[in-house]
Parts: C-alpha cells; structure tokens; sequence
C-alpha cells in the first residue's frame, strides 16, 4: 500500500523536492554573500552562538516535556509551554520577594537554586493536576480530541494568569553579581548565559540518569513502547503517565526561571513561543527520543540565532532579526516535510500520528 | 465499582472544596469584579454576584445528587439537604478565607484583583467579624435552598432552574443590546415567573402539538416548515432595527459564521485540524485592501469592492490548495502544528519590514473603501450586515450541498479512516486540497468583507487567536452541524462582544469551555447525528 502511495504522490513529491532545492540555494547565496560582504566580525558570529547555546538549552529543557509526554501518550501537550510560563512566573515571586529582603544579594547561588526548586515544585504540580483533570479521561478518545483539550488548557492557563496576576511585563531582579560578562577558553560570554548552560547540562545529566537508570525511568520507556504490555508486566501505567508529566513540568518549570534570567522579564504570553520552539526543538530531533529534544534544542537555538544574520541579510532583507520566529516555523515545516523522523527518530508524523 | 454505592460524608466535603476553589478562582481573576456594575436587578444584583451564586448552586445541586451514591439506594431527605449545606458551607469557608488572610496580608502585590472592592462584596460589606460569618451563614442557606430545589418534583425543579436562568440571560441581553442597567426588581419577578410557566407549560404540551402537527397531512406540514423559514429569515433580516451598535456585533458575527462555515468544511466533514486558518482570512482582507485602496501605489489596479471581492477569494483558495500541499502526508496533530506555523509565519512576514514596501509592514493598510452598488453605499453596520448575511446563507448553501454530495461523503470517508478511503479508491490528494481549497475560500471571504468592514488593517488583527476563536465556535456549536457554527458564532463572538467588560476574559473563556466541551460533550452543543453516534459508540471510557 505504501509503494502505491508514493506512485500516486510522486508529482507532488518531485515538486516538494524542487521546492527544497530552491531553498537549498538560497541559503547558501545568502551565506556566501553574507561572508563576502563581511558586515560581521568574528567575535560578532561568538556571540551569536554562545546567545544560541544558552537559547538553545532552554529549548532543550522543554522539549524534553514535549518529547516524553508525546513518547508516552502520543500526543502533543499543547499547554506545556504555558506551564514553563507559571515557572517563571512563580520564580519571578519569589526572586522579587527575596529582592526585597535582601536575601538575594548575600546569598546569591542559595537563593537561585531555592526560586529555581520553587518554580520546577510548582509546574510540575500543574503539569501533574493538568494531566489528572484534562487528559487522563481522554486516554482512548479520538487523537485530534485531547490536542483540542490541550489547546484549550493552554489558552486557559494562559489568561487565567493574565487575570490572576496582571498583563504588564514585570522585570526579573537582577543580582550586581550576575552582571558582565566572564571569559572562558578566551570567549567573552554572559554571566546569564554561562549559569543557563550549566544549570541547562547538570539538569540533562540528571534527566538521563533518570530515564535510563532508575526503575521508575525504565518503568516510562516500557510504558512508551507498550501500554498494554507494560500494564501486563506489573508496572503502573497511571502512575508513570503522573510522573512523566511530573518530570516533563519540573523541567520546563525550571527552563521558565532559566528563561527569565537570561531576558529578565516575564509576562503571561511568554510561554506561547518559546513552547511552539521547543515542540519544533523536539520534532527536529525526533519526537519521542530524549536525546533528540536536546540536539534538537541545541540545533533550533543556534539556527535562530545565527540564520536572520547570516542568511537573510546577505539576500538583502531589511531588519532580518524581525523573521528570527517566522524561521523558527520554517524550520518546523521543512523537518516534517522533509524529514519527519527528525535528526535522531523513528518515523512518526504520517506512521502512528 | 463497588465502592461507588457506599455514602460517604467526605463527598460533600469534597465537592464543596472543589466549588470553592471555582469560587476563589473567579474572585480572583477578576471575572467578579469586573461585573460588578453590570446589574441583572438594577441595585440589588449585579452580574458577579450572579457568577458566585451559580457556582453555590451547581455545587450545592452537584452535592445533594451525590448524597444518592450510584446503584445505592434514595438518600433519606435530611442527607440530601444535609449534602447540599455542607458543599455552600465550604464554598463560603474558603472565600471567607480569602478575605480573612487578605486582610491580614497584602495580596495584591501577587494578585491583582485582591482588592477591598472584593472583600466588601464577599462580606456583604459589614467588615470582618460580622462579615465572615453572615458569609457562612449565606452559604449553609444557599446549600440548603439548592437542596431543596434538588428536592422538589422534576417539572417543578425544571419550571424553577430555567426561571432562575432566565432572569439574569434576558436582563444582560437587554442591557448589553439598549445600554441599559439591569432590570427592576418587579420586572426582573415577572420574567421568573413567566419563563418559568412557560416551561411548565410547554412541557405539558409539547407532546400533543407535536403529535397533531405531525398528523397534519403533508402538504400543510410543508406550508407550515415554510412559514417557520419564512419568519426565521424575516427575524435575521430585521435584527439590524436593533441600532448601529448591535448591527456591528452582528456583522462581526457574522464574519465568524462565515469563517466557521469554511472551517467546518476543514476540520468538520474532512477531519483535517487547520490551526492557520487565519493565514486565508488575513490572505483575502490584504487581497481586497491591495486592490481597492488608494494607499497602494505599486499595483496597477485600483477598483471597487465587487471587483475586488471574486480575486480574495479565488486566491485565497489557490493559497489553500498550495499550503495544503505540503502537509498532505500528515495526519491529525502534527497537521495542526504545521498549519499553525503556517500561519504565524504569514503573520510575521507581513509584519517584517522586508515586504513593508508593499503591504505596509506593522503599518498595515489603511483607506480600503466601503463597499457601493448603484451609488448605494454599504457605509454603515446595518446595511454591511446585509453583505455579510448573503455571504453566510451563500456559504451555509454550498456548505449544505457539500455535505450530501459525492465529494463531502469522500472527506467523511477520509476523516474516518484515511487508509480505508483510500483503499476504497478516494483519492487523497484530490480530497484533501478541495477540502483546503474550500475552507480557505470561504475564510477569504470573511477576510475580504473584514477588511473593507474596518476600512484599514494590520497584521495584529490576524493573530493564532483568531483561529483558536473559530475551532472554539466549531467545537462548541457541534463539528460538521452547520446550525451548530451559528449557535456558536452567537454564544462564543456575539456575546462576548456586547459584554465588553469581559474581553479581557474571552480567551479564559474559551479555554475552559474547549477543555469543557471535549470531556463532557464532544459532539457539541446541536451535534451532527453521525459525529454523536462516533463519538459516544467509540469510547466507553469517556462516557462513564
């Protein structure tokens, strides 16, 4: 049936691959002319990529959500960006009242570890309570039925803290010790944006000794292979369902905090993009693989930062950091058609989705 | 389950606390105060008190029916009633928490709406220690009103729910509609006591008239369905009498009918989730402004809204065909991902300034005409409301034939079972871009009726929001259910338009009532018989 299809579609796929090879030449006019015209220097194109890197770990730390939850159930938690919004929401609270006190001058790592546990305790908590009221009823409905759910929960918890707390940007605190930039290998980089990567790695670390290591971690990649089968072997489908979804908000919780400290500001809209990011992050690296969300992260941020300038530009396009989020979904679009297994991932987007 | 028929007393406890926390959600969030001064009894009842007490009433009336544990047998009376106080008490414990702690506490550096305004309305404004506790004391009282309401005979129990609702949904109308303030304490008695007789009433008969008109021979029931089109359509053609303001939230309406008639044809007969269904809407408001207003200078032609009108939507259905070719292979939610990337990107380049030279950029388009036929200009909301009317019947007739013809039996064939259709021999491709095609034109429509109705546009207007408002119409009205899509455009655009204190809390809205919708009712609210059948056969689970 499958060769039948391709005979069938073959107009269409030779026209998608034109289209691709179009594309494949623009980028690389507009690099070529970027590189020859020589606007950017080279400590320029540095920053560009450690502003990636730190970018693209928080993409990561999302993505891992994106990509658990899809592993595990199937489907995309269209809120889960909103719930790395209460994150940085939360931490936002937090960090200003310890602000407030003083705490946050003198005791600078101890009270940005404690807003980042916060924040990680309370989005898994929604992540979890968003799990048990909203999909857990829907587990053998029609699929587009719990993505209309999702949406829905999204937009949902995305107003209900704008009525909560307020529609204005509120401003992170910002520590005279995280200020300047420090020097590693002779790259000149944030303060920020080191402590997002570190923070960002020590977190992936953890999270890969969770999965492939514990018995619980295990438990979540039997649930994913097989429902049924890992029901039948003793091991709590509900159960590791919850703590993926723990897992999954306690990561993005944390992302949201990171996320703040790097653009200091938070406001009830900031997890749309970010999330529609990290979702795009996770199908570039394969949804449903967990190294795949972080390449893909890592690769995402990056692009974003580095193709407005170096593609864009060299084709002339006025103000090119404007399309940085229009590319981020160009991207998106390119991967599914193209190649829908992702970097690293098994072919899901026409198989199982 | 077996547990299921033992009582507990933890379960008014329970579903007490839940109503609470809706009640401590709603105060704060500030759905509460932000209806304060919209009265449903001119001085004595204001719209957010109504909010609280619906929220008394569904828990109490919620208690008191879980005081029967299933399969269990009848609650004596004096638990049900006992059920029902607990569940107002322990709404009013935890409100009466809120305010005590929040006297204590300043909240408002957290939450915004935690203000005196709100503790005043929650102590009946006698202040803490007396407040607190005529606060409990209303809520054992509610508890046990609403239990006894559960009480009461069934057609009685109707008679007085649907008084109860209809009080406040006619005063609103009515005051939204003529600016008014609420109705007046002996009007506001009258309309309970009609609407509540006249369900009574109609219960009692609805048989017997049925029976008779169905008795009727065929050629007098078909006069009479005509009599009931005739006067339906004479209704829709007078409502632009209502004044220039109602008339702009009809044309509005009407927009979003038309929108949700395309999508419908999208997501409802084919089964394909399009989240960028605005990318057609913005694609034929830009189309129309490109042709018609003065602004540009760059295209050649410079003519009329009639003229311009067949070009927004033919290329809106060709931008429909083109973007569906790409996503033809994806099925269900990464379709919906992709289309939705669709759009916000269309959304972003027109607000870049690479393509500001020719659409404007953030600027957007401005001096777009109104449309004239005959020297008659459409230049207000009453006589636009009539363009939009004939584009909706338009679209609801060609909605109409689709459904029943070859190609609507195809897409239902293919939002079954794609594999199965196509081993059936329905082409895929061909399928699936008429249903893209389709829906993008009719939403074209819509863009180009929307652009001329503003007269100016900007990329802003064209946000995800607006495609998450038209699968909201479409899901609530009922999937596929083309009288669905209106009841929905009403309810979900309509209303909330002539509420404006509410915009803030459309999106809210909207969330909870998609989240809603899919648990408790997925078919919507005038379902189509085939989707009802589907989803209630298919899952089991779902129903339980």
């Amino acid at each position: 049936m499958l060769k039948n299809l391709r005979r069938r579609v073959s107009g269409t796929t030779i026209a998608m691959w034109v289209i691709g090879a179009i594309l494949l030449i623009v980028v690389i006019v507009g690099t070529v002319r970027t590189l020859l015209i020589g606007k950017y220097t080279g400590a320029d194109w540095t920053d560009l990529i450690v502003y990636g890197i730190s970018q693209g770990s928080i993409y990561a730390l999302i993505a891992l959500g994106y990509t658990m939850v899809y592993g595990i159930l199937r489907m995309i938690n269209f809120a889960h960006g909103d719930i790395f919004m209460a994150g940085a929401f939360i931490g936002y609270f937090v960090a200003s009242y310890f602000d407030q006190t003083g705490f946050l001058e003198q005791n600078l790592v101890l009270s940005l570890i404690f807003v980042t546990l916060v924040a990680a305790f309370t989005a898994a908590a929604m992540a979890v309570v968003l799990e048990r009221i909203a999909y857990r009823p829907l587990r053998r409905a029609p699929r587009l039925v719990p993505l209309i759910t999702a949406i829905g929960a999204s937009f949902f918890i995305e107003y209900a803290f704008l009525g909560l707390f307020g529609s204005g940007i509120k401003g992170y605190p910002e520590p005279e010790a995280l200020k300047g930039r420090v020097s590693i290998f002779g790259v000149e980089i944030l303060k920020t944006q080191l402590i997002v990567i570190v923070a960002a790695v020590v977190m992936l670390i953890a999270l890969w000794y969770f999965v492939q290591r514990t018995k619980m971690g295990k438990a979540i990649q039997a649930v994913s292979e097989d429902k049924d089968a890992a029901a039948l072997m003793g091991i709590n489908v509900d159960r590791s369902i919850m703590i993926t979804f723990l897992v999954g908000g306690a990561l993005a919780g944390a992302a949201g905090v990171l996320y703040a400290l790097l653009f200091r500001q938070v406001y009830f809209f900031m997890g749309f993009f970010p999330g529609l990011k990290a979702f795009t992050a996770a199908v570039l690296g394969g949804i449903g693989n967990i190294a795949g969300a972080m390449v893909g992260g890592l690769f995402l941020g990056i692009a974003e930062s580095l193709f407005p300038n170096l593609v864009l530009d060299g084709l002339g396009i006025p103000a090119p950091y404007q399309l940085k989020d229009a590319l981020a979904f160009f991207l998106l679009v390119l991967v599914l058609i193209f190649r829908p297994t992702g970097i690293l991932g098994e072919r899901l987007a026409t198989k199982k989705a | 389950m077996k547990s299921a028929s033992k009582f507990s007393w933890m379960t008014p406890v329970t579903t007490g606390l839940i109503g609470g926390v809706v009640a401590l959600f709603l105060s704060l969030v500030g759905i509460v105060e932000a209806s304060l001064g919209r009265y449903v009894i001119t001085g004595i009842l204001s719209m957010g008190q109504v909010f609280l007490l619906a929220v008394y009433a569904i828990f109490a009336v919620q208690a008191a029916q879980k005081a029967t544990p299933e399969h269990g047998e009848k609650a004596p009376v004096y638990r049900t009633l006992a059920c029902a106080a607990i569940a107002g008490l322990m709404i009013s414990i935890v409100l009466a928490l809120l305010v005590v702690v929040g006297e204590q506490i300043d909240l408002r550096g957290v939450f915004i709406h935690a203000t005196p305004v709100l503790y005043d309305l929650l102590t009946f404004g006698l202040g803490v220690p007396q407040g607190i506790f005529v606060l409990l004391g209303f809520g054992l009282l509610m508890g046990i009103l609403f239990g006894v309401l559960v009480l009461l005979p069934k057609a009685l129990r109707k008679s007085i729910g649907v008084g109860l609702i209809a009080v406040p949904v006619l005063s609103v109308t009515y005051s939204a509609l003529f600016a008014g303030r609420g109705l007046q304490l002996p009007v506001a008695i009258a309309v309970f006591v009609i609407s509540a007789v006249a369900i009574f009433l109609w219960d009692r008969f609805e048989k017997p008239i049925r029976t008779r008109s169905q008795a009727l021979p065929s050629g007098q029931q078909r006069t009479m369905r005509l009599g009931v089109w005739v006067l339906a359509g004479l209704f829709v053609l007078a409502l632009p009498l209502l004044g220039s303001y109602p008339s702009e939230v009809l044309v509005i309406t009407g927009i979003f009918v038309l929108m949700g008639l395309g999508l419908n044809i999208v997501v409802g007969y084919a089964g394909l989730l399009d989240l960028g269904y605005v990318a057609f809407f913005a694609i034929g408001a830009y189309v129309m402004a490109i042709f018609t207003s003065p602004e540009i200078t760059w295209f050649p032609i410079h003519t009329s809204f009639w003229v311009a009108l067949p070009f927004a939507v033919l290329t809106a259905m060709l931008a429909g065909a083109i973007l569906g070719i790409p996503v033809l292979n994806m099925r269900g939610d990464y379709l919906a991902i992709v289309t939705l990337g669709f759009g916000e990107i269309i959304r972003l380049v027109a607000l870049s300034d690479w393509l500001k030279p020719l659409i404007g950029g953030s600027n957007g388009i401005t001096q777009i005409p109104k449309p004239t036929t005959f020297g008659l200009a459409f230049d207000n909301p009453q006589k636009l409301y009539y363009i939009v009317v004939i584009g909706c019947v338009i679209a609801a007739f060609i909605a109409t034939r689709l459904k029943y013809s070859r190609l609507g039996r195809n897409w239902m064939a293919i939002r079954e079972d794609e594999d199965v259709a196509q081993a059936m021999g329905i082409d895929l491709v061909r399928n699936k871009l008429l249903a893209f095609a389709t829906g993008a034109a009719l939403s074209g429509l819509a863009g180009a009726i929307f652009a001329s109705k503003l007269t100016s546009i900007y990329p802003h207007s064209f946000n995800l929001l607006v495609s998450i408002n038209v699968l909201a119409v479409i899901i609530v009205g009922g999937l596929g259910s083309i009288p669905g899509v209106i009841i929905g455009a009403v309810a979900l655009v309509g209303l909330p338009e002539l509420l404006r204190e509410f915009a803030e809390y459309r999106l809210l809205v909207y969330g909870a009532v998609l989240v809603f919708m899919m648990l408790r009712r997925p078919e919507g609210l005038l379902p189509e018989a085939r989707r009802k059948l589907e989803l209630h056969e298919m899952s089991p689970d779902v129903a339980e």
